[in-house]
């Protein structure tokens, strides 16, 4: 390698980590305003460096908002939605992958045309139905509408198509059905695959914002991402508040995002279809 | 006779494997939409019934103001993210394949942690950084244009302040699908350039961009999708404000649905609002499908 091409790759790695500073500034930003006494978040001495180590912010929300709460519900409902979301679509796309009906071909086409449908488009009626059930501000409310997910479906398809058929002639000689076929065979040879997506299905359930916001109306049900923008109304602009909120209730996802950062990359990867 | 009842069997457990999804997607889905269908030609509130009124709803909307200017600003919000964000992670894609491993997935994490948060914890870090009086980014802001500016307040700044919080909140995504792609690209490729004495921006028009536009395609045809559809962060920024120069289309059918409670008109957008996002999506995955042939 000459040593202009070093300088080069040097230069270019001293600007990817300054570009990754930048980008992560707002986050810094954000705990270090968190860290600070209100009447130090607004003075004009505060500079960017952190200066200050006051949870006051962190206790005052633990105590004075239904934060706990809207842990719950968001756990909750994310990990239901998730696993009927993974156990209803690989089921499914057992059936269209490996077995013969009719309406196979017409049911795949549905799950792919559904999958440009954009979901919301239909919250309107929805919620008329979610009120028609009684089950507005419940949380098979906020659960019902989010279980349609058809890359799920799709994906597993995929994936099961790809399973040998000799994989199968073992477990059918030996008297097993299509339901030890999926538990035992095909689910097991695809544990990567229900985990990457079981990892895409409970973020995107536990980002959720618009659907929970319509169908939730006291501040007891909400999830999270709802719930903190209450936060906004009762306390006004006090950013130290604001901030440790936002963080906290970024935190179980940022946490279980760099436990398991190999994964959702992966994950992401096969769910858009780049990686098979 | 066996085979029959064999034959009947496989149906019965086929029926009892899709059962779950399809009844779902039936009640929750299939219902919904076409409710929605039905609903965009009458008069009827959000809960209640109401009356046929025929294409009423979508003659209404050809005049509507408020409709004309969402759609416009839709326009608008696509212009202002889907081609920045598909560079800007183009160039953080390239910038991170050539890192080695763990300062790679250092630079990934950072990179893609906006996308994992929230979309409220988004905004309420912005609102902050971008507040008027205090907001961190207002000097700088102050530096270039000589004044601190209340960007959610200003009808100028509030669309591309939008979209620059989008862009910083979904980037990470597009990068990771452009790195998937990167690595999909054989190294005998570049090797066998490099030999031939090729230059960075060489290899970068000859091999990378070439063998990457699949992935380019699949990103800007996301993104589109995406970004017609927004909704949480123009709520939560600036309620479509002001004087409307934020409005969009889904925000509209939420006003009109829920505070207003005209669940007719309301349907009529969201209607008009799909077909618009089904039609470009199939429109420009058909484009670029024919540009990458060639």
């Amino acid at each position: 390698m000459t040593s202009l091409r070093k300088f080069e790759n040097g230069v270019l790695t001293i600007g990817t980590f300054a570009a990754a500073a930048l980008w992560i500034f707002p986050l810094y930003w954000a705990f270090i305003t968190s860290m600070r006494s209100e009447d130090r978040v607004v003075s004009k001495e505060a500079g960017v460096l952190p200066d200050e180590f006051n949870p006051a912010a962190y206790i005052d929300i633990l105590w004075n908002t239904n934060l706990v709460s809207w842990y719950i519900n968001s756990i909750g409902t994310a990990v239901i939605i998730t696993f009927t979301v993974i156990v209803s679509g690989m089921m499914c796309a057992y059936a269209i992958s490996q077995m013969r009906f009719p309406g196979r071909r017409i049911l795949y086409g549905v799950v792919l045309a559904s999958f440009m449908v954009p979901s919301q488009a239909l919250v309107v009626t929805q919620f008329i139905l979610m009120n028609d059930m009684g089950l507005i501000n419940t949380w098979a409310g906020i659960i019902l509408p989010q279980l349609i997910v058809p890359v799920v479906i799709i994906v597993y398809k995929q994936f099961f198509d790809a399973v040998p058929k000799e994989m199968r002639e073992a477990v059918v000689l030996d008297g097993g059905g299509d339901y030890t076929l999926l538990f035992k065979v095909y689910l097991p040879l695809n544990w990567g695959i229900t985990t990457a997506l079981g990892i895409i299905t409970f973020i995107m359930a536990w980002n959720q914002f618009l659907w929970p916001f319509l169908a939730v109306t006291t501040e007891d049900k909400m999830t999270i991402p709802v719930g903190i923008t209450q936060v906004n109304d009762a306390f006004g602009v006090f950013y130290a508040r604001l901030m440790s909120v936002a963080l906290l209730g970024a935190m179980p996802v940022a946490i279980a995002y760099l436990i398991f950062q190999k994964k959702v990359t992966e994950a992401v990867m096969i769910s858009s279809g780049v990686k098979g | 006779m066996a085979m029959l009842t064999n034959r009947r069997k496989e149906m019965a457990v086929a029926a009892s494997l899709v059962a779950p999804f399809v009844l779902t997607f039936a009640l929750v889905f299939l219902y919904p939409a076409i409710r929605l269908v039905v609903l965009s030609f009458t008069n009827s509130p959000l809960i209640g019934a109401g009356e046929w009124v025929g294409f009423d709803n979508f003659t209404r909307l050809l005049s509507d103001k408020l409709f004309l200017t969402s759609l416009k600003n839709n326009g608008y919000f696509v212009f202002l993210t889907v081609i920045p964000t598909t560079a800007i992670a183009l160039c953080i894609a390239l910038m991170i394949n050539r890192l080695r491993g763990s300062l790679q997935a250092l630079a990934l994490a950072i990179f893609f942690l906006p996308y994992i948060l929230p979309v409220s914890v988004v905004t309420q870090i912005w609102t902050w950084m971008l507040d008027f009086q205090f907001g961190v980014l207002q000097p700088v802001i102050a530096f270039f244009f000589g004044k601190s500016v209340a960007v959610f307040k200003n009808p100028y700044w509030v669309m591309p302040t939008v979209a620059m919080v989008t862009i910083w909140w979904t980037n990470g995504f597009n990068v990771l699908l452009f790195i998937a792609g990167l690595r999909n690209i054989p190294k005998d490729y570049y090797e066998a350039a490099q030999l031939d004495g090729a230059t960075r921006t060489q290899l970068f028009r000859r091999v990378t961009w070439p063998l990457l536009w699949p992935v380019t395609a699949l990103v800007l045809t996301l993104q589109m999708i995406l970004q017609l559809k927004i909704f949480d962060q123009i709520y939560l920024l600036t309620k479509g404000g002001p004087f409307n120069s934020s409005y969009v289309m889904l925000l509209m059918v939420y006003r009109e649905a829920f505070q207003l409670n005209h669940g007719g008109y309301a349907s009529a957008i969201a209607l008009v609002l799909f077909i618009v996002i089904a039609a470009f999506s199939v429109l420009q995955y058909q484009l670029l499908r024919a540009g990458g042939r060639r």
